[in-house]
């Protein structure tokens, strides 16, 4: 029944396959050191050197050492392992790229723009190089709080709905579309908030609140989702020892679900305002472009500090290069205050959340 | 004691009696040459101690494994049985943290040695799973063939057909699937999977079989069934089986090992161990006779 | 007798009352509940609505009547083209990298530090599309303009390398480039959820075999993840086809159609469009502008629908 050769058999039924070696511990610091070197050398020699092309030919010429040097010793099967593990890393380490030359850019560009007059004054006289960004900050504060104020207890009972009572073809609905929802294009969210109020108001109406409407359309599937998730980690037997005692639904969501979630909830509300708050598009085309200081979402042009650094890198003015300072200060302003947004959100779940056991 | 309450089926008298008569030695270490000129191969085990990080899981295991024989581990839960097994064909390291000391030689050459390659160990010593475990995205053709896929890569067609089919008839799997060996692997029944599960083990010819537990996630029938094939398997290879059920000990193994834990966090031990029939009528220890007659576990 | 009929007369007050306000109460709650449901879909709807009227004089529009002197499709047809040409670079570019990233973290980092590389990849999600506009035409612009002309002289026989190679680095390249880092995260996430999700049995089962933990991964984790970072590239395919700030500053447009990517003439996408043509437009041309747009709220509809099916059957399974 069994055939005579098996060449499966490659140990021949006596001993195990030993492996031939193996590369020492140091051995993949080594190559990537080496390479790196040699490449260094070679690209001082020929007067071409850059950090950029160190890493990239460092990295592939590490990958072909290491491939034979391995092959050689622990044979190719391994070999095969330990390239695809370098090239996974590699690839870990160029999507870390973007990340800190971005932050790294932002801080270095962005901190010449600070000063005190960009937090004081606001944007007149910004042609002749003067002037600050106070109405931005406003503005930022402003549009995101009437947004959030729109968005929230929207966006809070209806993931009380979808966990608390929705069934059936309603629910499936709502489900389905809130994910959709989360894939607008900002842009097309501020079409809507502009055509809505162009209906009403007429044509070329820009005002804080419209801003505020189309922030809040792409604001509320977030806080759906998030919410959701809070909602459901809250135990059922919580809800059924609350009923049992004769409470009503409404109360019961009330008293004992929405506490117990809250530090959840508000984790959410904060991360949805961090998506938005630096959203520039649906702000173009409805909250339009303002020098000066204006803090009522119900009457006239409103600017936020995304849109403020647009407007100084698209019309610098005169002094060009105090405008792309105030831009790219205004960028690191953001960047702070998504940052502080974020941590803020996890640290206040830690502090507040409810431990269910 | 042995099955009582139990009804015997014909089968399972007739199996009971080849382990009464056969009179296995747990100590011959004499391999067993089969008529394929392949060798099965006994297993030493010395002082063998397994730890997740600090935590002493299984303490002081000395035993020997011997080839062409079932040997079945038994004891209560969480005594460290399947961590044991795990440690023989070194899959208990690829846990984070875990760690062995001690020696496991196959036919003389110890596993452990750091010039080894873990990965020829686990083609040499195979293992089959608690919960059948086909390769949901291949087909049954290439489940049985995926061992041989990685470990030799240059093999024709025509020979990976005869050796598909060969571990197919070795695993009472052909027939039922030699028409749509194209099919995906998830697609049998659990039954059928487990066996699919042990073709594909034994495609790569090894010298030991390691099973944790194989039929504790099947129905009865499809036990049975896999319990006759372990039967046959020993013809050609060492088997090791983990289980918690004395019947299936009893019915399908030469020789027991009894595992027990003093108390919990503490390492689990070998106890007792010796031929099959003997352990269960005639125990040297206490706790093992405590064990086997249900009066624990 | 007295106190049994008052004792009853009180217990049948008292549930009426507490009953009735029970019901009201919950009555009132589970309709704000359902209101705020509702409000959603209709905002929807709205969405689509609205644009549809404001867009609807453009579409019926003919070309002399519109400020472009050209048909809707023929204004539309070229930003569709640009936009689906970024996008889809940016995709192409964006998925390997990400499942690359989400099997590092899976199952090549240590576990201890698996969580905080992750958070760290989800940074990159976190911040705001200007800040990726003033990086790539500031930092990532010039620095791709050595590598641009390179390509030129190399490779300029592909169509997509024919060059000349922008001295600016405001090309389709470079933009396409700062999507695909902008969508890194979204693909990363969804393929890190279901690799980490692979069954553990079968990961053993190949283990057990004998496979490298490279073998292993291909033989499990990538098969068993596959529709998952296929819905996830298509999800951020679909946030690559509706980002507007970072293309709009990036790009240097000409409006030719072309699929050169490192050359200074580019097609502009429907979103750029909208946002450098919006603030001083006026008359038949915003309803043209907010015609596109609903142009690409129906191309990201379609794209995001699908994706989300696919989840939803890989769920389902």
């Amino acid at each position: 029944m069994e055939s005579a050769s098996q060449p499966v058999h490659a140990t021949g039924g006596l001993a195990l396959e030993r492996r031939r070696g193996s590369l020492p511990r140091w051995g993949t610091c080594a190559v990537l050191g080496g390479s790196a070197a040699v490449v260094a050398a070679i690209l001082l020699a020929t007067g071409a050197f850059t950090v950029a092309l160190t890493l990239v030919f460092g990295t592939l010429l590490s990958g072909v050492f290491l491939y034979v040097w391995s092959r050689a010793v622990e044979g190719p099967r391994r070999a095969k392992d330990r390239v695809m593990t370098l090239v996974i890393a590699a690839a870990f380490g160029l999507a870390m790229i973007p990340l800190l030359s971005l932050i790294f850019e932002v801080a270095k560009r962005g901190i010449p723009g600070l000063s005190w007059e960009f937090f004081t004054e606001d944007g007149r006289g910004a042609i002749g190089g003067e002037g600050g960004a106070s109405h931005a900050i406003v503005g930022t504060l402003v549009i995101t709080a009437v947004a959030a104020v729109i968005s929230v207890p929207i966006g809070i009972m209806a993931a009380i709905y979808l966990n608390e009572y929705g069934t059936g073809r309603l629910r499936r609905a709502l489900t389905f579309f809130v994910d959709v929802m989360t894939g607008i294009p900002s842009i097309v969210a501020g079409l809507f908030a502009y055509a809505l109020f162009e209906i009403f108001f007429g044509p070329g109406i820009r005002l804080g609140v419209m801003g505020s409407i189309a922030l809040s359309v792409l604001m509320i599937p977030i806080v759906i989702r998030s919410a959701e998730e809070v909602l459901k980690i809250v135990p059922n037997h919580l809800r059924e020892a609350s009923y049992a005692l004769g409470t009503p639904k409404w109360k019961t969501i009330t008293k004992i679900v929405l506490p117990t979630a809250f530090a959840g909830l508000i984790t959410g509300v904060m991360i949805a305002i961090a998506r938005i708050v630096g959203e520039t598009a649906p702000l173009l085309v409805t909250t339009g472009v303002v020098d000066s200081m204006n803090s009522d979402p119900f009457n006239g042009r409103m600017q936020n500090l995304a849109v403020y650094a647009y407007n100084e890198y698209r019309s610098p003015g005169v002094m060009k290069q105090a405008a792309y300072d105030k831009a790219w200060a205004a960028a690191l302003t953001l960047i702070a205050i998504v940052m502080i947004l974020n941590i803020a959100a996890r640290l206040v779940y830690r502090r507040y959340k409810t431990e269910i056991r | 004691m042995l099955g009582a309450g139990t009804k015997r089926t014909e089968a399972e008298k007739k199996r009971g009696e080849m382990t009464n008569t056969q009179a296995p030695s747990a100590s011959s270490t004499k391999p067993v040459t089969t008529s394929s000129g392949q060798t099965a191969k006994t297993i030493e085990v010395r002082d063998v101690n397994l730890f997740y990080g600090d935590f002493h899981a299984v303490e002081n295991v000395t035993m020997t494994i011997a080839p062409n024989k079932v040997t079945a581990l038994i004891g209560s839960s969480g005594c460290g049985k399947t961590t044991y097994l795990r440690s023989l064909n070194r899959m208990h390291e690829l846990t984070p943290g875990a760690r062995v000391e001690g020696e496991v030689t196959l036919d003389g050459e110890n596993i452990y040695d750091p010039a080894v390659d873990p990965v020829s160990v686990r083609r040499l010593i195979g293992m089959v799973f608690q919960q059948p475990n086909p390769f949901p995205t291949m087909s049954i053709y290439d489940n049985v063939a995926a061992g041989l896929n990685l470990n030799a890569k240059k093999v024709g067609k025509a020979q990976k057909d005869s050796v598909v089919e060969r571990s197919l008839r070795g695993a009472h799997l052909w027939d039922e699937v030699k028409d749509r060996l194209d099919k995906p692997g998830g697609s049998l029944s659990g039954g059928q999977q487990q066996r699919l599960c042990i073709a594909r083990a034994t495609a790569v010819e090894p010298e030991v079989l390691l099973m944790d537990e194989p039929c504790s996630a099947l129905d009865p029938v499809a036990t049975l069934a896999v319990e006759d094939l372990i039967g046959e398997l020993k013809s050609r290879y060492t088997i090791v089986i983990v289980t918690h059920n004395m019947q299936q000990a009893s019915r399908a193994s030469d020789v027991t090992a009894f595992f027990n834990l003093d108390e919990t966090g503490k390492p689990g031990h070998l106890v007792e161990m010796g031929p099959t029939t003997e352990l269960f009528t005639n125990p040297n220890k206490k706790e093992t006779e405590d064990y086997v007659s249900g009066r624990f576990g | 007798m007295a106190s049994v009929d008052t004792t009853t007369n009180a217990g049948q007050l008292l549930a009426a009352a507490s009953g009735g306000r029970r019901r009201r109460g919950d009555r009132i709650f589970s309709r704000t509940a359902v209101l705020a449901a509702v409000t959603i879909l209709v905002l929807l709807a709205g969405v689509a609505i609205f644009l549809l009227s404001e867009g609807y004089p453009a579409l019926t529009a003919s070309a002399s009547e519109l400020p472009e002197g050209k048909s809707f499709v023929d204004y539309a047809a070229p930003l569709a083209f640009g936009t689906v040409l970024a996008a889809t670079f940016a995709a192409l570019v964006a998925v390997p990298l990400a499942v690359a990233v989400a099997l590092f973290i899976t199952h090549v980092a240590p576990p201890k530090v698996a969580l905080t590389l992750g958070y760290l990849v989800d940074l990159l999600a976190a911040i705001p599309s200007i800040i990726y506009g003033l990086w790539g035409i500031f930092v990532l612009g010039p620095a791709a303009v050595p590598v641009m002309k390179w390509l030129e002289e190399k490779l300029g026989f592909i169509p997509i390398f024919e060059g000349p190679a922008s001295v600016t680095g405001r090309t389709m390249l470079v933009a396409g480039l700062v999507l695909a880092v902008m969508i890194l995260p979204i693909v990363s996430a969804v393929s890190r959820e279901a690799f980490a999700q692979t069954p553990r049995r079968l990961q053993e089962g190949a283990q057990a075999l004998g496979a490298t933990r490279w073998e292993m991964i291909r033989m499990t984790v990538l098969p068993f993840g596959k529709s998952s970072v296929i819905s996830g590239a298509m999800l951020g395919l679909g946030r690559a086809l509706g980002e507007t700030m970072a293309v709009t500053i990036i790009l240097s447009v000409s409006g030719a159609v072309t699929f050169n990517l490192i050359s200074q003439a580019n097609p502009s996408t429907i979103a750029a469009n909208i946002a450098l043509k919006f603030p001083e437009a006026s008359g038949l041309k915003i309803n043209l502008l907010i015609a596109t747009g609903l142009v690409l709220f129906a191309i990201t509809l379609v794209t995001n629908m699908a994706a989300r099916a696919i989840i939803a059957r890989q769920q389902g399974e």
